[in-house]
């Protein structure tokens, strides 16, 4: 999509002028981490477990109607919050620095199909450092979808407005599989690694245990309510799932958001870095409460550039980020979640078809420049 | 099952944090000044907690700016208190960053971690005729444990500290002296000096006669050890230290040099000197360390070693990695490249 360079107008002592002043921010918010913090990510998770144990109790008595929607919305939000204000945030390491075996990064599992082990690596190691990089962020349309012109087309891709919507109803499910790899690791010549199928059973287990808690457990322990909580964990997880999606795609697919080619970020220096996180992400705009049912990834810019920051921070970190785009004149892309989520399925359905001819991509323009 | 990827403890903790079989923690109930930088914390202990001997010390938990540090401490109270309570004596140490929370800023209300009491500074079963106890500073403070757990027949204390009003539990002390239960000589350091250990003679005519036990700075425990050995009653005489005795390594640059650690269950490598506690090195790179004394006595921070050397800042002593061999993080730091099972 990357007709012209947003960030052509920046010398190479500016980019490094704007890596130093986000570390300064970074910085100042480590200095000031402390009780307060700690406070706060308890709190939420206290919260969050009472919220699960309560609507679990009324859906015990799912058949009544009144039950089932209180105890099912109850729940929706409750996994919403464990999967992104509480999961997302802790396995990125954001409260590592309290060292309290409970809430950190090496021991922590979430309410989700793929083990927190595998998404670590697929997450923090493979898309925060190669945020939007065609070839080698593999969130790029999750391997089964075209999001941005610069990515090839096949016929394939004419589905993808379908295989979105199926991905956002079982989107843990997509994770876990994006996690495995399965694209690539299905390939005949890769099935019997011994490495592959570790992983693969080590996914198997969860959704095992995930499933049993879920839909048997719960729904026997309901006795006459058994069919209508089934239902209502099975809607929780559909909710939860659409909801992070949706956010999901908000931070990296709207129109505005720069992708990267894979020659670009050789030798890339720590304020190059920087300025594609920066270039490579969008916000959502809103409420506190849309900011904590986003898990603060509405903060998505903020994230990318400290993904390790604690996430009740990134609200007053985004009014100084704001302030360095505008200083260098920069694109700051956000908006409210309708129109975010408009515009990236917008793209999705643009890019099922090829690119018309007078679409000039980054590709184009860069063998222009070395026919120049 | 039903709580996975949760255990039903995660929920029991919301509401019974100090229950049987729940991670062992107590509850801070009171902090009671003893001197201008001391306190005493008293803890209501969880329901597994297995009750202590007089002269142990406990390791507890407590999260200072949100970040959760481990230190241990002499418990100070009868091994029968009534309500089951316990306490521990807190001195200050300069820029030390749990004590100066304990005494200055702990809330009664504040939930701690605790491990069971441990040590090995205790009386025998049955206590010895004729008791001499060494202390200095907070030295004082398992042997105040065991004062309050026994009566003894005959017990005599020689006290260091600056002045008269840093003598922690003072008005206790002179209770015990005012009823005829102890003997007691206070040395003033900031007036006289420190103690020269060949006073005892003078102070303690018949020290080398008495079972002894001491607690205080290095210095002092060296000394005195010296001392015993060399009136050959060295068996007479245990000590307990409060800081880690540091070898002096390599002077001017031999044996300094550090190396690349691996911490590699965290999959992080960072570059360390040959000085730095690699406790300190792995909770700086955001790793998970267990860590309880910080100098060596308790165990708390033992740690694989997978491959590479350390060195025991104690003694200089090299460690090399084989399988099995476990390393103290907060006594040892690299000597050359290693790997570290956190």
């Amino acid at each position: 999509m990357t007709a012209i360079d947003p960030t052509a107008h920046l010398t190479a002592e500016q980019i490094e002028e704007l890596g130093r002043e986000l570390d300064a921010i970074r910085d100042e918010v480590i200095a000031g981490r402390g009780e307060k913090d700690a406070a706060y990510i308890r709190r939420v998770i206290s919260a969050q477990r009472k919220l699960e144990l309560a609507s679990r109790g009324v859906l015990l008595f799912s058949i009544f109607p009144p039950a089932w929607l209180l105890g099912t919305a109850g729940l929706s939000v409750a996994k919403i919050i464990e999967n992104m204000e509480i999961g997302h945030n802790v396995l990125h390491g954001q409260w590592d620095w309290m060292r309290d075996p409970k809430i950190h990064s090496t021991t922590w599992e979430w309410d989700h199909v793929s083990p927190s082990e595998q998404w670590k690596h697929s997450h923090n190691e493979l898309h925060h450092t190669y945020t939007n990089v065609i070839g080698k962020d593999n969130d790029l349309g999750y391997g089964i979808m075209r999001v941005d012109e610069d990515q090839k087309w096949h016929p394939f891709h004419l589905g993808q407005p379908l295989w979105n919507l199926v991905n956002a109803c079982f989107f843990e499910y997509g994770i876990a599989a994006y996690d495995l790899e399965l694209g690539k690791n299905l390939h005949r010549s890769r099935r019997k690694d011994p490495e592959f199928r570790a992983r693969a059973r080590a996914v198997g287990r969860k959704i095992r245990k995930q499933a049993l808690k879920d839909y048997v457990v719960h729904p026997l322990l309901s006795g006459p309510s058994f069919p209508t909580t089934l239902a209502a964990t099975f809607t929780a997880n559909l909710v939860r799932n659409i909801w992070s999606h949706s956010v999901i795609m908000c931070g990296h697919f709207p129109e505005g958001v720069q992708v990267f080619e894979r020659r670009s970020i050789e030798g890339e220096t720590r304020g190059q870095w920087y300025l594609r996180q920066m270039m490579g992400s969008a916000n959502i705009s809103g409420s506190r409460a849309m900011h904590f049912m986003t898990g603060n990834l509405s903060h998505q810019i903020e994230h990318h550039l400290f993904p390790d920051l604690p996430s009740n921070r990134y609200a007053e970190v985004a009014v100084k980020v704001r302030a360095l785009f505008e200083k260098y004149e920069l694109e700051y892309v956000t908006g409210p979640l309708p129109k975010q989520v408009f515009s990236a399925w917008r793209k999705v359905f643009r890019l099922s078809l090829p690119n018309r001819k007078r679409e000039v991509t980054t590709r184009d323009r860069e063998r222009e420049l070395v026919a120049a | 099952m039903v709580t996975t990827p949760l255990l039903p403890s995660d929920y029991l903790d919301l509401v019974g944090p100090l229950r049987a079989g729940a991670d062992l923690r107590g509850r801070i109930e009171a902090v009671h000044p003893e001197t201008g930088d001391a306190a005493t914390v008293v803890i209501r202990p969880g329901r597994d907690w297995r009750g202590h001997t007089a002269g142990q010390y406990v390791r507890i938990g407590v999260d200072v700016d949100g970040t959760r540090l481990w230190r241990a401490y002499s418990i100070t109270s009868p091994t029968d208190r009534r309500d089951g309570r316990i306490t521990i004596t807190v001195k200050a140490v300069r820029d030390g960053k749990v004590s100066n929370h304990l005494i200055r800023r702990a809330t009664p209300g504040t939930l701690v971690r605790l491990e069971q009491p441990t040590g090995d500074f205790v009386l025998p079963p049955s206590a010895p005729a004729k008791v001499l106890f060494l202390t200095a500073g907070s030295g004082i403070t398992p042997v105040m444990g065991m004062l309050r757990d026994i009566d003894f027949d005959d017990v005599v204390m020689v006290h260091c500290a600056p002045k008269p009003q840093d003598v922690i539990f003072r008005g206790e002390l002179r209770d015990l002296v005012a009823v005829g239960k102890l003997r007691l000589t206070e040395v003033h350091t900031a007036a006289d000096g420190r103690l020269d250990i060949a006073r005892l003679d003078e102070l303690v005519p018949d020290w080398a006669e008495r079972e002894t036990w001491a607690c205080g700075p290095a210095g002092l425990l060296d000394a005195a050890e010296d001392h015993w050995a060399g009136h050959g009653v060295r068996e007479r005489l245990r000590t307990e230290r409060f800081r880690p005795v540091t070898a002096v390594v390599g002077e001017g640059g031999d044996g300094v040099d550090g190396g690349e650690v691996t911490f590699s269950t965290t999959g992080r490598t960072v570059a360390a000197d040959g000085t730095t506690p690699l406790l300190a090195v792995g909770e700086e790179a955001g790793v998970l360390m267990p860590s309880g004394c910080r100098m060596g006595i308790c165990f708390g921070c033992v740690t694989p070693l997978r491959a590479g050397a350390v060195r025991d800042l104690r003694t200089g002593e090299i460690t090399e990695a084989e399988p099995g061999v476990l390393i103290q993080t907060c006594v040892s730091a690299a000597a050359g490249p290693c790997d570290i099972e956190r």
